[in-house]
């Protein structure tokens, strides 16, 4: 089987831009008008030329959202078991170059953070660590899933790249999700942004999805972090890589998440940010592509945004959240967080707000079928 | 004249009688505390749950589920045989009962059942003693290997998942119930009334909606009216519905190419 890293050869980035820029409103209408979209017709969704046909694109997309996952939305919260950091990603205030405070939970520290996290009811965690092997081991987050698992039906990793047999790791201490941002699928800006660190392998990134799911791996979720490139060359990546797994890993749970990029500490100037309106573009568009994916929206989006895009495709979100390490223990004192929280609702708030809009809030949606 | 026409017109599962030939299921509501008046206005008996959305104790999902009602726990979630397997017990653990809708799957695109995995699973969970209802494709082999394995029941779709197309499947779902000697209740792709409606003229013994009632903006409401339909579906079949000539058989022929038989 090929790898997404040669399917996407296929796909330069001027050939994405040029595609977008020759899409016109007939393009958009076919793409709009079938069922079973190919990726060219994604493509047209999200080129300039359907920017005028947003309303109809949002229709089509409540529709099928409404049809594949009805009125409710699937709640999670993220728990920061370290923010030693050996990257200098030159977005993020986990960068090892940031002078700050670092944290490292121990087993003990991170089974009490998410005893805390599971009496607001929530069934669904997301471990979150930086990229330092030698305090993060993919041992140490295993020990930390066995330790937690009786408190939850669904656990999730967003860790560095792990080989093969570190996601078997994961995979037997019970962890049933992966979630792996590429953060950039243009190479070159990767490198820029990626300077010094273990990360700076683009392609041992890019492929981790494929060795997740080739190790058990129940639910893969990816994404890349907008703002960063322009945005139809890594709007398209994202959907296309999401469509290939669907296709390579049947059997898998495929859902992508729709991050922009948020102020954090340091001086990192957004080149590319994406505005509101193209926001919505991307996940109608990404609906209408992909039906039956879940989307994810973190607390990057306050909750304004995250209210009126759970109708149009969202059926994910994080909620009670603190990107800081130890931020989820009442009484401790947790340093500043990878990113500022657009939305600080308590997982009760955001329930309510969805109520309001007659959407529910589900806690548990997961089983794990494995002894 | 009779006010109801498909009154003391049980069909049976595993020996018992069911009067109710709509089954409703749980997924995909606004909120839970809607489905004890979907229930109450679809008349359903039976209900499906999925292990998945099921948590321990009487929270959740299933503290919304009139107790009268039959439970359905499907295994949703499940890949292989042994998988749906697992998910049943915990469904018995869990106090839900021994009939199981057999749900083994490994399309995350269309959710599409996994014929033979299925027929496996029917056979694992009925020497465990469990009620066995295959959720598959309208495939006569399939059907019949999970006839053979035990299944108290066979549910065909009648299009994927959600889609809400109908019965897209519906030249097959006739075979299997002019072949099988089972209830067959069509589950997934009915998204109106008139589809249920037609599935039960058919013959099939009840049909499952989930989608077409969860998703409607009045859920009580439709849930009433995929309870007529159906009871309209089964009352047309009881009553021997005319045949309905095929286009291009037009009216009898005024010189009977048979007529010289006489």
């Amino acid at each position: 089987m090929a790898t997404f890293q040669e399917f996407l050869r296929g796909w330069p980035v001027e050939r994405r831009l040029r595609a977008a820029e020759n899409a016109d409103s007939e393009a958009v209408l076919r793409a709009l008008n079938k069922d079973g979209l190919r990726p060219q017709d994604f493509l047209a969704l999200l080129s300039p030329a359907a920017a005028p046909h947003l309303e109809a694109i949002a229709q089509k997309a409540r529709d099928l959202t409404l049809r594949y996952f009805g009125r409710s939305v699937q709640l999670f919260t993220p728990l920061y078991l370290s923010d030693i950091c050996t990257n200098q990603c030159r977005y993020c205030g986990f960068n090892a170059k940031n002078k700050r405070k670092r944290r490292h939970l121990t087993v003990e520290e991170a089974f009490k953070s998410a005893a805390s996290i599971a009496v607001t009811g929530l069934r669904h965690i997301l471990l979150l660590t930086g990229d330092a092997r030698k305090v993060s081991s993919p041992e140490y987050i295993a020990s930390v899933a066995r330790r937690i698992k009786p408190l939850f039906a669904s656990i999730g990793v967003e860790v560095y790249a792990l080989t093969g047999e570190e996601y078997a790791l994961l995979t037997q201490a019970g962890v049933d999700s992966v979630t792996m941002f590429q953060e950039t699928y243009t190479p070159r800006l990767y490198a820029q942004l990626h300077p010094v660190g273990p990360k700076r392998d683009y392609a041992f990134r890019l492929a981790a999805p494929e060795r997740a799911a080739s190790a058990g791996m129940r639910s893969l979720g990816i994404g890349a972090l907008f703002g960063l490139e322009r945005f139809v060359p890594d709007a398209f990546a994202v959907g296309i890589h999401a469509w290939w797994l669907q296709r390579n890993y049947p059997g898998v749970e495929i859902s992508v998440s729709v991050p922009r990029i948020r102020p954090h500490e340091g001086d990192f100037a957004v080149p590319n940010p994406v505005e509101d309106r193209l926001f919505v573009q991307y996940i109608v568009a990404l609906r209408c592509f992909l039906p039956r994916v879940g989307i994810t929206c973190s607390t990057r989006e306050n909750a304004f945004m995250r209210d009126h895009i759970a109708p149009l495709g969202v059926t994910r979100i994080s909620a009670g959240v603190s990107t800081a390490v130890g931020g989820v223990c009442p009484g401790e004192n947790a340093e500043a967080g990878q990113f500022e929280i657009a939305d600080t609702r308590t997982v009760e708030e955001v329930r309510a707000d969805l109520a309001k809009i007659g959407y529910q809030a589900v806690v548990k949606d997961w089983e794990h079928p494995v002894d | 004249m009779a006010m109801c026409n498909t009154c003391d017109d049980p069909f049976f599962v595993a020996g018992i009688a069911l009067q109710s030939r709509l089954f409703i299921g749980t997924g995909k509501y606004g909120a839970d505390s809607l489905i004890p008046a979907v229930a109450m206005a679809s008349g359903a008996q039976v209900i499906t749950v999925a292990m998945r959305r099921v948590e321990k104790g009487q929270q959740g999902i299933t503290a919304h589920i009139p107790a009268t009602m039959r439970l359905l726990p499907n295994t949703s979630g499940a890949r292989t045989p042994e998988e749906a397997l697992r998910l049943a017990r915990l469904a018995r653990a869990a106090g839900c009962g021994d009939w199981i809708k057999i749900e083994v799957i490994r399309d995350s695109r269309y959710l599409l059942p996994d014929g033979y995995g299925t027929a496996k699973a029917v056979e694992l969970l009925v020497k465990e003693g469990f009620t066995a209802l295959p959720y598959i494709n309208p495939d006569l082999y399939v059907a019949r290997d999970c006839a053979s394995a035990g299944a108290a029941a066979i549910m065909p779709l009648g299009a994927p998942i959600g889609t809400n197309r109908g019965l897209r499947t519906r030249e097959m779902i006739g075979i299997l119930i002019e072949e099988l000697d089972l209830p067959v209740v069509v589950d997934a792709g009915i998204g109106r009334p008139s589809q249920a409606c037609e599935a039960m003229e058919m013959g099939a013994a009840a049909c499952l909606v989930n989608t077409a009632i969860a998703s409607a903006d009045d859920p009580v409401r439709m849930a009433g009216a995929f309870r007529l339909a159906v009871e309209a579906g089964r009352g047309a079949w009881l009553s021997g519905a005319g045949v309905v000539r095929a286009s291009g058989e037009g009216a009898q022929a005024s010189s009977p190419l048979t007529g010289f038989l006489s």
